[in-house]
């Protein structure tokens, strides 16, 4: 090889050329820099604003006491005292109602989209619960005081501001959540599956109840798990139906309030200790979520190993 | 062998993906301004030797090179700017791949790149490349269409323009027609047989009668190996290795 | 065997009703919704102010609009640029966890948290004080992972034989990423804003918190304004005006129908502009 004689002509150029590189190579390390920050800054919101709730809404715990504010009854900020347990009973009647009700209507639903409908008609019901899946929340929470309520008050008394409003509302609105992500998962069942059942001699509705959505479970809690989310920490929708009258409801028909609901409606004004039990209620509502959160990636990983 | 420049050569070159040993201790040298075919049963690691060339192989993580390979006797994995390097040795692909733009703006994509701005100066290298890969007449008068709407033939001629846009020295071609009608097929091997004139050009074919027909020399490849390497004729009327000779005459493969 | 029969008709009864339902109780609101507003939907209620005996909406609907398009301008490009890292650069480990791992959880978070978060660090600790600024910032954070999850989809559809092509030709991988995988997923990253647009036009609790709800026009973003969401909220809250809430519901859902029109528009060009490749 003659590789010294062709080193030299190459030598030539080789000093600007090397710089050109560099500074072609320096552009695209800033590239890669900035993107990386981008990428970060999303870890970085989540630190922020969970180190601001949590240094905000922690002390207090320490200075009126953990069993005062969790288990406490009274709800008086103004008095002394920072009682949020019948909001967290509320919150939780309010979801666990609400998900019984979308869930099953859900899930139904979308067996009857994915197996049973005919394709003109999910043709058009597929994008109309699309578009209810858009609707701002709280238009649900205005129709529900318009119409909800009253006919509650009608049938049932006892002035329709109530935990059943807010469990109507909340279940309508969670419907197309759960609807659509179980569909998906319901269609992502493989064919050979509901062959081999058909083939045995089951119906379709014994394939759909033993075969199908056995298969599509993880999907359709996954979607459940969706709609639970958005039902606890829905705040406007509700407090326009539910009283917000912080109790400890006795029945369907008793007013309530949410965790959601104590914040927005006494965040504008409170002062001090006040402000600071109103972050503890968000402190309180977070971990509900990340716990929440945490079920959702375990069914997600799940489902990704089973595949 | 004593007129020619060499242009690349390999020294001991091996590819491993993790375990598999795709390419083996291979030495070649190819010549300037001629054709070379790359014949071979498939999986033999044809495109994977191509690869090496232009450096491809980077793309993946689990890709493992021992060896050297010189491209006008400097190392192309330590002497050289990945970015220089593509750029003089440029690369079509089996299935074509134009870039969902314009046709003008897919010529003009490398030179761009390369940082020429200037309007006249890129309309004059599109319309050149395009008529160095015979696709001008064709495309002159909807060079602002999406190149997407071309047919395969012509997508193929493309992408060849595109690589003559940045004036390499060295074409690497894998299957080039294989995606192709046989019309669209003789079009392109048309256009190699007039562009070996002034590039160096490593085609991967699976064609033996089109290896015949526009190849200087050919390398047969066998299981990552090269069996044997010559002139074309020489290989095609009097191959040395038995198993070379089979595969020609189409025993196996 | 008969039993079985009316066991199984009983069922797809069950279903029925259950898709009849669903359907009758949101069409009902719609239709409620939108056949009650359009009474009211008339140009002077839509273009005058919110003043004087004239209660118009116009107000609210310049602060929405600037509220999404500010926050539109900081999430997107933040987000794309997250996006692109996760797909073109991450290699699979930690950090590649970290980030998906945060923006799953910034997707669940409550969006009364973020009100929260937003007046304490925005509204307060940086002295933004109720402002479209204060507002935007907050929401832009929400629909973070909307913009990241979206683009990170539409990025993992463009064909790997585009940046072969590009990184053939000597382009380095960042100009790969300008000159061809960015362009090829534009549809994508416009769904993706759309998605956001709707959620931020929706948003309720987080806005009230930041932004505030003065019915003035807002001057500049240093303002305090009230989008359509909140005025609906307030008007319904505050019993002023059941036809005026009306009116706004219509409007809002009627914008959602035209958001989600456009996303299956851009999600169909996307969808198209890589299959039409092979012919
Ligand atoms: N990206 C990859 N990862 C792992 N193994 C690979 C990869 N690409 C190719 N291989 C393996 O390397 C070997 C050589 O493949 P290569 O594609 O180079 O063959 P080829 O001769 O080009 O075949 P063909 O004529 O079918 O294109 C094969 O065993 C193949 O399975
Ligand atoms: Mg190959």
């Amino acid at each position: 090889m003659n590789k010294a004689c062709n080193s030299i002509s190459a030598n030539i150029s080789y000093g600007t050329q090397q710089k050109k590189y560099r500074l072609r190579n320096l552009k695209e390390h800033i590239a890669e820099g900035l993107l990386l920050l981008c990428a970060f800054l999303a870890v970085i919101s989540l630190l922020i604003i969970a180190t601001y709730i949590f240094y905000s809404g922690v002390p207090i715990f320490g200075k009126v006491g953990f069993k005062e504010i969790v288990f406490g009854m009274v709800w008086k900020p103004l008095e002394g005292s920072f009682g949020i347990f019948p909001m967290i009973a509320a919150s939780l009647l309010a979801t666990l109602g609400s998900v019984a009700f979308g869930a099953t209507v859900g899930l139904m639903t979308a067996v009857f989209l994915a197996e049973l409908s005919p394709l003109w008609l999910s043709k058009i019901v597929r994008p109309a619960i699309e578009l209810l899946a858009g609707i701002p929340s709280v238009v649900y929470g205005f129709f529900g005081l318009i119409v909800i309520v009253p006919l509650i008050d009608k049938y049932c008394g006892g002035g329709g501001n109530s935990l059943l409003a807010a469990i109507m509302i909340l279940g309508i609105m969670i419907l197309p959540t759960i609807v659509s992500i179980s569909e998906t998962s319901l269609r992502a069942v493989p064919v050979e599956y509901k062959e081999g059942s058909l083939a045995l001699g089951a119906s379709q509705l014994q394939t759909i109840f033993k075969v199908t959505i056995p298969a599509a479970k993880s999907g359709i809690a996954a979607g459940i798990i969706l709609g639970m989310g958005r039902a606890i920490g829905e705040t406007m929708a509700v407090i326009l139906v539910i009283g917000n009258t912080p109790q400890l409801p006795g029945s369907l028909l008793d007013r309530a309030r949410t965790l959601t609901s104590n914040i927005a409606i006494e965040m504008s004004y409170a002062q001090g200790l006040h402000q600071e039990a109103l972050f503890a209620t968000g402190v309180v509502l977070f971990v509900f979520i990340m716990i929440l959160n945490i079920v959702l990636t375990t069914i997600f990983r799940k489902a990704g190993e089973e595949k | 062998m004593n007129n020619t420049q060499i242009k690349i050569s390999t020294k001991n070159l091996n590819l491993y993906y993790g375990d598999n040993h795709a390419v083996k201790n291979i030495n070649i040298r190819i010549e300037e301004k001629k054709v070379t075919a790359l014949i071979g049963p498939s999986g033999c690691g044809k495109s994977t030797f191509l690869k090496t060339l232009n450096r491809m192989n980077d793309l993946i993580p689990y890709v493992r090179i021992t060896g050297d390979v010189y491209f006008e006797d400097l190392d192309v994995y330590k002497d050289y700017d990945i970015v220089e390097l593509r750029k003089r040795i440029g690369m079509v692909f089996q299935k074509p791949n134009p870039f969902p733009m314009s046709i003008y703006d897919n010529v003009a994509y490398g030179p761009r790149t390369h940082g020429i701005k200037a309007k006249e100066i890129l309309d004059e290298i599109v319309k050149s490349s395009l008529e160095k890969a015979a696709l001008w007449e064709e495309v002159k008068d909807r060079l602002k269409q999406n190149a997407l709407g071309l047919s395969g033939g012509q997508q193929q001629r493309l992408c060849i323009a595109r690589v003559l846009a940045v004036e390499p020295e060295v074409i690497l071609m894998d299957e080039p027609t294989s995606a192709l009608d046989p019309l669209a097929t003789l079009k392109i091997e048309d256009l190699v047989h007039e562009l070996r004139n002034n590039y160096t050009i490593i085609i991967v074919t699976h064609n033996m009668q089109q290896a015949a027909r526009i190849s200087d020399q050919t390398a047969f490849f066998l299981h990552g190996e090269v069996v044997e390497y010559g002139p074309t004729k020489k290989i095609f009327r009097v191959p040395e290795d038995k198993r070379t000779e089979d595969y020609i005459t189409g025993r196996f493969g | 065997m008969k039993k079985r029969k009316i066991k199984e008709t009983i069922q797809k009864a069950v279903i029925w009703l259950c898709a009849f339902i669903t359907v009758a109780a949101l069409a009902w609101i719609v239709i409620y919704i939108i056949a009650n507003g359009l009474a009211h939907l008339n140009p002077d209620f839509i273009f005058s102010e919110y003043k004087g005996g004239k209660n118009g909406i116009l107000p609210m609907i310049l602060s929405t609009v600037y509220v999404v398009l500010l926050s539109v301008i900081i999430a997107a490009p933040i987000g794309v640029g997250a996006a692109l890292y996760l797909v073109e650069y991450a290699k699979p480990g930690k950090l590649l966890y970290l980030v998906r791992f945060a923006t799953e959880t910034l997707a669940g978070i409550p969006s009364i948290i973020y009100g929260l978060f937003g007046f304490i660090f925005f509204v307060t600790i940086l002295k933004f004080s109720f402002s479209l600024l204060s507002g935007a910032l907050t929401l832009s954070i929400m629909v973070l992972p909307t913009v990241i999850r979206t683009t990170e989809e539409a990025l993992k559809c463009v064909p790997v034989s585009y940046r072969e092509g590009s990184l053939a030709l000597g382009a380095t991988k960042f100009q790969t990423i300008r000159g061809v995988v960015l362009p090829s997923a534009i549809p994508g990253v416009l769904t993706a804003v759309i998605l956001s647009i709707g959620r931020i036009v929706g948003e309720t609790a987080a806005v009230y918190l930041t932004a505030g709800m003065v019915t003035r026009f807002p001057g500049s973003m240093m303002d305090s304004g009230r989008t359509l969401s909140v005025h609906l909220y307030v008007l319904a809250k505050e019993g002023i005006s059941f036809e005026e809430a009306f009116a706004t519901a219509a409007i809002l859902i009627i914008t959602v129908a035209l958001i989600n029109l456009a996303t299956n528009k851009a999600a169909g060009r996307l969808k198209r502009s890589f299959t039409s490749q092979d012919n």
